[in-house]
């Protein structure tokens, strides 16, 4: 051990220069108030370490990015720890990062000689920012698809830079693949470097200052870095660490729904952190939009930099800096006084947004319709519970929601059970490709929250719709936006017509209009009872 | 110099738990990774028997190549793959199903209609109807999948090494 040492050292010189930095002289006040930095640093390698993790199994493009990553998460072992540690990883380094620098604040320490290590960290809390805004949008979930939609339209509206700050982020026509790839690039090429050499750079003006005294420090004798801070400092992070740990493994980190554009229900919400510039944004209408988009913010920014010009008071005692604490708090007042807003005024159902998935059956097409009825004819519920009963069946509740599989796992688990769950004791189901897509894409709108009325459909919906499914009357028709236009569209069909109308049009188009292209579609009586019903009951 | 210091053994305390606490960390970290990088993924497809299509028309001792549809799961992706198999009628009861690669280094191998052998190009081994090395470098007979007759259709499964442990 001792000749590698010296050979080591003989050769780099790395011993007795880690040595040298362990023993740094501190001053005799240093202590427990001085941990936030190293825990932030840590918090950033944990990020690193998480994110390559990730990295390993993720693919970087919209839609792709949303499957992996939901298969990093249900597939893999350790695959949800490790995305939950990156996904409150970062709130915590936000935490940890505006803690650090409300104890520097507070003590002074950004004083002569220290101006530029402050201002170095300042841009670290942008860097940390600008982690968290390009990382919200790589599940490609739809929170974090709209939320980016948000933040592109609110950084649009800068005057001047506007329309540039939007091309840079590929987003002048919406938030589509170019966005998330300069996203991505930003965010695991440009700014982990980046942050590196920021924090290289801000430790070694650290260390070329010192670490800020307090006064009557002068007198006392000094300590040296290592031991005492070093276990401090590894104290805090330990506990920092299980908070994250405990965070990661009981809170789930969110997955909602592939990211959809023409999904107008969503209500975007930005992370709880930016929550109080969305919820001022509410406050500052039309022209003075701005007012809260860009220049608040620009000016708090530019505020931050300068402060320490613009108090060069000499260095006093923490307890004594009033003025100090009084900004702190009133800072801190502000930010939760808007946040607190912000959450009252969200809509219960915006936090589960994501998850709720259509809550009427008129909100379904067609197809998904004809899915719940195929679920009944083909008896699924035998086996499978769709609301938030469980009734010890044999197979998985279907309605639990969460990570959902994809239409095309789907489609191949109902063709051959085993080949897709290993040891599944489900029967392969007899249907036709074109009845599986609609099993399939009735089994996507499940969700806890409309689990159960997905089983109180009236019957003649369920039997209109698979009908309607079956003729493929879709190929012609629209209903709720899907669909051809060929023919007219169907919603609202019975503020046109009657439903005898309707129920001898199907038997013989041509004797109701002459031109109809249509053609005859001889439906039983009930049958044609059903479709008819179902057909004049859409919205 | 004067330095406030600690005692020898608090010192000692104090850096056997940095110690401690830090090896703690690196497990919680460690531990999981490992697991997340070297556990193969949940619901990989190794059960699945497909349809290689109708034998009834299969002569006994010639070899035929079926080809057949695989689907599987590749990462967080359902592909489906075309695959053959040489299937040979041994007897009235038996059909084995050949993997296409010879099990030297996996080049496609057929079969040697005049010779009644199998036949490897890339280094000439050659192997018997049941599939036994003849000659040549390949180590070990030619692998099988998995095979159902369910009437005249042949179903094919995994590998039969690879069977095994799913
Ligand atoms: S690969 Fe077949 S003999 Fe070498």
């Amino acid at each position: 051990m001792r000749a590698i040492l010296a050979w080591l050292e003989e050769r780099t010189g790395a011993p007795s220069a880690i040595q040298h930095f362990l023993d740094e002289e501190i001053p005799a006040s240093a202590g427990w108030h001085q941990v936030f930095g190293s825990v932030a640093m840590f918090l950033f390698l944990t990020q690193v370490f998480t994110g390559i993790m990730l990295a390993l199994n993720y693919a970087p493009t919209p839609g792709e990015a949303y499957n992996s990553l939901r298969y990093i998460m249900t597939e893999l072992t350790g695959g949800a720890l490790i995305r939950g540690l990156h996904h409150w990883g970062a709130s915590m380094m936000v935490i940890i990062v505006v803690l650090h620098m409300v104890q520097v604040f507070l003590w002074g320490a950004y004083k002569k000689p220290r101006e530029a290590t402050w201002m170095m960290g300042v841009i670290l809390l942008l860097v940390t920012l600008a982690f968290a805004l390009t990382g919200y949008l790589l599940p490609w979930d739809n929170r974090a698809y709209w939320g980016t939609v948000v933040t592109t339209q609110i950084s649009a509206s800068a005057p001047g830079a506007g329309p540039y700050v939007l091309r840079l982020m590929g987003a002048e026509n919406g938030v589509g693949v170019v966005t998330f790839a300069r996203f991505y690039a930003v965010h695991v090429l440009v700014l982990p470097p980046l942050t590196m050499l920021l924090i290289l750079l801000h430790v070694y003006l650290v260390r070329r200052h010192g670490v800020a005294p307090a006064p009557g420090d002068e007198v006392k004798p000094k300590q040296k870095f290592y031991p005492r801070q070093v276990f401090k400092d590894t104290a805090a992070i330990s506990l920092a660490f299980i908070i994250l740990f405990s965070l990661a493994v009981v809170a789930k980190a969110p997955l909602g729904r592939l990211a959809d554009p023409t999904d107008t229900t969503f209500i975007p919400r930005p992370e709880w952190y930016f929550l109080f510039l969305f919820q001022l944004l509410k406050y500052c209408e039309g022209p003075l939009e701005i007012l809260a988009s860009v220049v608040l913010p620009t000016l708090g920014v530019g505020l931050l930099f300068l402060v320490p010009f613009l108090d060069r008071a000499p260095v006093i005692r923490v307890t004594k800096r009033t003025t100090a604490f009084a900004i702190v708090i009133l800072a801190a007042i502000t930010w939760s006084g808007l946040t607190a807003a912000a959450v009252r005024s969200t809509p219960p159902e915006a936090f589960a947004a994501d998850r709720e998935g259509p809550m009427e059956w008129r909100d379904l097409t067609p197809e998904e319709l004809a899915g719940v009825s195929y679920f009944k004819s083909e008896s699924c519920g035998t086996c499978h519970t769709l609301g938030l009963r469980q009734e010890g069946k044999p197979g998985p509740n279907l309605g639990a929601g969460g990570a959902a599989r994809d239409a095309a796992w789907m489609i191949a688990h109902f063709k051959q059970p085993a080949s897709m769950v290993p040891g599944s004791q489900m029967p392969s189901v007899s249907l036709s490709d074109s009845q599986l897509n609609a099993l399939a894409a009735f089994l996507l709108k499940l969700t806890p929250q409309n689990a159960m009325k997905m089983q109180d459909i009236p019957q003649y919906v369920l039997d209109g719709a698979a009908l309607y499914q079956k003729n493929r009357c879709n190929l012609c028709h629209q209903v709720n936006g899907v669909g051809m236009k060929t023919g007219p569209p169907l919603n609202g069909l019975a503020h046109r017509r009657d439903a005898t109308w309707v129920k001898g049009h199907f038997l013989d188009p041509q004797k109701f209009s002459k031109d109809s292209m249509m053609p005859a579609y001889p439906f039983t009586p009930q049958q044609n009872e059903a479709i008819t019903k179902y057909l004049m009951s859409l919205p | 110099m004067q330095y406030n210091t600690d005692n020898q053994g608090r010192r000692g305390f104090l850096v056997r738990a940095t110690q401690a606490l830090s090896a703690l960390i690196g497990g919680a970290l460690g531990i999981p990774a490992f697991v997340y990088l070297f556990t193969p993924a949940k619901s990989r497809s190794t059960g699945g028997w497909v349809d290689a299509g109708d034998i009834s028309q299969l002569k006994l001792n010639a070899p035929e190549e079926l080809p057949f549809r695989r689907v599987r799961m590749d990462g967080w992706k359902i592909i489906t793959e075309k695959s053959t198999a040489w299937v040979v009628r041994l007897s009235e009861k038996e059909v084995v199903a050949y993997t296409p690669q010879c099990t030297h280094l996996g080049c496609a191998y057929h079969w040697e209609e005049s010779k009644g052998q199998f036949l490897c190009p890339c280094h000439t081994s050659n192997f018997s109807i049941d599939g036994k090395v003849l000659n040549g470098p390949a180590p070990r007979p030619l692998d099988r999948y998995l095979v159902k007759v369910e009437g005249d259709r042949l179903l094919i499964g995994p590998e039969q090494s690879k069977a095994k442990g799913a």
